[in-house]
């Protein structure tokens, strides 16, 4: 997700549709705000998530998205990815347990 | 054998399923529906339910503090555990808990006070790992992951794959060659403290199954105390072994339970939904199928119940074992099939089960040892020494 290029919300939302997958809100300078995903239960799946995690997120301005059926490994792997090159989650995202991964930088 | 439950039997049974109905199944209809795990608050609570019914941590023998009950009973347990959305990979999401990683049993007691105890208080995790990048299915031959004695200590370096929980583990069991033996006896069980230097975990593969992950790990000059060998030097290949045939047993009996929920579901069903004129129960095709599911999982079922039989009475169970493992993730896979073809369009929507267990259930096929090795495993049994 991190090789994704950004892409400005408000430019990409009407191309997102209602897939299962996960995605990384980020603000102007680039920097990771916070990451969630569209799963089984999610009403008009990414592109509702989207539109509520941007609603509540007043600093957010880009998005990159990435469709997937493994929504939630997918989503803890770019949480523990996160934490493993800035030592912490992103600033949106709650504390949830997670593993410890050491990817090769 | 005696095929009649006994009344003690019975009212256990009862008991679970009860449990999974009333208790696993409504939380399941506000959870993601590939969740592998409760919130918190909940999870405390189911497990307060188990231990209240002298259920919990099923799998530890009596005398570390498990209850008293015998393989078959625990069988039948694990086929209703199985029975709802998670049933496959999480039955009842952990609240019956676990025994860890059984062949810390084995261990010395300086061991057991490190891992296995912590392990029973649920203060450690463990993880098991066998299989490598070269192969799992044959390990006595496939593993490349050397460990090189230097004084008290000895150096790990290699790699694992499809290594369930290791990212989330406190320490695991990870078997090396330790000879120039190619086979079976040149294989040491070392128990590996998962914050020690050269230890990583390289990254999550992902499966068929969205919650639940595989990890590939990586051991650069990792160092171990000799005393952390579980068993002895080059003796490594029997605890794998042992482990891999114990396992077939609740494998099996887990694929059982959810083709039993989903023929629930489909008998159901059928006589409700109507096409042209008449209820789906009506058409033979769909009768056929009922009754075909009905012989798959009775046919399992007697199997998988003969290995937890003479596993309880001490008796060799490795042909019965890899039997059951291969006739009831097989037949598993068959039942919720049909079932997802009987449902039509809603057999394959998210807002039933049914397309979950589809994915988990074609898991089973490989996972454990795949079909085909449950049949050299067999063969092996019934040829003896002329199969060489």
């Amino acid at each position: 997700m991190r090789h994704k290029p950004w892409q400005d919300i408000k430019t990409a939302l009407p191309n997102i549709h209602g897939h299962l997958g996960v995605f990384e809100i980020g603000g102007r300078e680039g920097e990771s705000l916070y990451i969630g995903y569209a799963g089984g239960n999610s009403a008009f799946g990414l592109r509702g998530e989207i539109q509520k995690a941007f609603s509540r997120m007043p600093r957010a301005c880009q998005i990159r998205i990435e469709i997937t059926a493994s929504y939630l490994s997918r989503y803890r792997e770019l949480l523990m990815l996160h934490k493993a090159y800035h030592g912490e989650l992103p600033p949106e995202n709650p504390n949830i347990p997670l593993g410890r991964l050491s990817p090769i930088l | 054998m005696n095929l009649e439950l006994t009344d003690e039997q019975t009212l256990i049974i009862a008991m679970v399923r009860r449990f999974v109905r009333e208790e696993i199944l409504p939380l399941e209809i506000n959870i993601d529906p590939d969740a592998d795990s409760l919130e918190p608050e909940d999870q405390a609570r189911l497990i307060g339910i188990t231990k209240s019914m002298g259920l919990y941590g099923l799998d530890i023998p009596p005398e570390y503090g498990g209850p008293d009950i015998d393989l078959i009973t625990r069988t039948l347990i694990a086929v209703e555990m199985a029975q709802h959305r998670a049933g496959l990979y999480a039955p009842c999401y952990g609240a019956f808990g676990g025994a860890g990683l059984a062949q810390l049993f084995e261990a010395t007691d300086a061991q057991k006070e490190a891992y296995l105890y912590p392990t029973l208080r649920g203060e450690k995790r463990g993880f098991f790992g066998l299989s490598e990048p070269s192969g799992g299915s044959d390990p006595a031959r496939a593993i490349e992951t050397k460990a090189v004695r230097v004084g008290d200590d000895w150096i790990i370096n290699g790699a694992k794959l499809w290594i369930s929980g290791a990212d989330r583990a406190d320490f695991g069991l990870v078997f090396a060659r330790t000879s120039q033996d190619k086979g079976r006896n040149g294989v040491t069980c070392f128990i590996v403290d998962t914050d020690t230097p050269g230890f990583h975990v390289r990254r999550i593969v992902h499966t068929l199954r969205s919650a639940h992950y595989a990890t590939e790990l990586q051991f650069e000059d990792m160092v171990v105390p000799h005393s952390n060998i579980l068993g002895e030097v080059n003796k490594g290949f029997a605890i794998a072994n042992d482990r891999l045939t114990r396992q077939r047993i609740p494998y099996a009996a887990g694929c059982i339970g959810v083709a039993i929920k989903a023929q629930e579901m489909a008998l159901d069903y059928v006589p409700q939904r109507e096409t042209f004129g008449a209820p789906l129960a009506s058409r033979q095709a769909i009768q056929w199928m009922l009754v075909d599911n009905d012989i798959d999982i009775k046919q399992s079922l007697w199997i998988t119940l003969e290995a937890a039989s003479k596993a309880s009475q001490g008796l060799p169970y490795r042909k019965e074992a890899a039997m059951a493992k291969l006739v009831a993730t097989e037949a598993g896979g068959r039942v919720v099939d049909r079932c997802m073809q009987m449902f039509g369009g809603l057999g394959v929507a998210k807002d039933l089960p049914f397309e979950r267990w589809y994915r988990e259930m074609r898991i089973r096929r490989i996972g454990e040892g795949p079909s085909e090795v449950q049949r050299h495993v067999i063969a092996r049994e019934l040829l003896g020494a002329s199969l060489r």
